[in-house]
């Protein structure tokens, strides 16, 4: 099975996730995209880890599973103190650079 | 075809499914669910590339831990809560489709004219297992990253809770002012001192939502639960439908 095709799917992924990241205005549908997104680049990893022979591919992708999660967490934390602040979750609210 | 080409022609149109339904969708909830079937969907697909951890991470991690954090904080912040339709930007919508077209037509275009090399077969590489190829790897050569990603994780935890925490609005009442309150009231009225009357007593439900019932039939103020009655949650008198 040509490789490639993961790749392409995971393109496909990526621009979804850019295109929710644009479209959208809930904060947390927003965080949900850029999740799709790092999911994509995932993808792709573990396929060029397939087609290099080493598994530093595989690797990466665990990192950038770690991170995700570290950035989910601060994110919702983020988001939950805006929601207090402000009664919305809509990016359109917090265009003040402050609470 | 292959089994895994047959498990990634199936698999593929859910995972693009799940997220178009997460772009597409009006509510929060219904945004995590679909993500979380491109997630499930992924992880098969990481394990038909032979990275079985990997697909066991995915789904403990990400549909498991995160996926359970989004639905809190969608709890949270108020299950309803849908994005409103107003255009902040008049034809943001548009351009942002067509970018994400053209985006796409580029990575695509771009990624399918590489020459990838010929599919190794990774069974060589997870000889000894996957996870302890896996190990071998994080252990030597990635030992740094990894000791960074513990101090990253601390970090955010940290982080979380301090952004989390909010301080009491009004200081907490200690016990003795509690049963100073109780029994010498400033109305000076102790016909709650033996406290309060518990919700669904003699009602016909004892869910926190039904008051109390007095002698006569009457559902007592005094058991509604000041939560539910701000939430406007109470069931009707004496828990009828």
């Amino acid at each position: 099975m040509n490789p490639s095709n993961y790749i392409v799917l995971s393109a496909i992924l990526f621009s979804i996730g850019a295109v929710g990241v644009l479209l959208r205005r809930n904060a947390l549908v927003v965080f949900m995209c850029v999740e799709l997104m790092l999911n994509a680049s995932n993808l792709a990893f573990v396929t060029f880890a397939r087609t290099n022979g080493t598994l530093d591919g595989q690797v990466t992708a665990f990192f950038v599973m770690v991170v995700a999660a570290a950035e989910v967490v601060v994110g919702l934390a983020i988001i939950m103190m805006i929601y207090r602040s402000r009664r919305s979750a809509s990016v359109d609210d917090a265009s003040l650079l402050k609470l | 075809m292959t089994g895994e080409a047959v498990a990634f022609w199936i698999i593929a149109p859910i995972v693009v499914l799940g997220a178009i339904g997460l772009v597409a969708s009006r509510k929060a909830v219904h945004s995590a669910l679909w993500l979380a079937v491109t997630m499930i969907g992924l992880a098969i697909l990481y394990i038909s590339q032979d990275a079985p951890f990997l697909g066991v991470v995915q789904i403990i991690v990400y549909t498991g831990a995160v996926m359970m954090l989004f639905l809190f904080v969608i709890m949270l912040v108020g299950v309803d809560s849908s994005d409103s339709l107003v255009e902040t930007l008049r034809g943001q919508r548009l351009a942002a489709v067509l970018v994400g077209l053209g985006f796409a037509a580029v990575l695509i275009s771009a990624v399918s004219r590489a020459t990838l090399g010929e599919a190794v077969p990774v069974a060589e590489l997870n000889a000894g297992g996957n996870v302890e190829s896996l190990a071998e790897l994080i252990f030597t050569d990635y030992l740094f990253a990894f000791e960074l990603t513990s101090a990253l994780l601390v970090t955010a935890a940290v982080g979380a809770l301090v952004l989390a925490l909010q301080p009491r609005v009004f200081p907490k009442k200690s016990q003795r002012e509690q049963a100073t309150e109780r029994f010498r009231p400033v109305d000076g009225d102790l016909s709650n001192a033996a406290g309060l009357p518990a919700p669904g007593v003699l009602a016909r439900h004892n869910a926190v939502g039904t008051p109390a019932l007095l002698p006569d039939g009457t559902p007592s103020e005094a058991s509604y639960s000041r939560v539910l009655r701000a939430r406007e949650a109470l069931e009707d008198e004496e828990g009828d439908q």
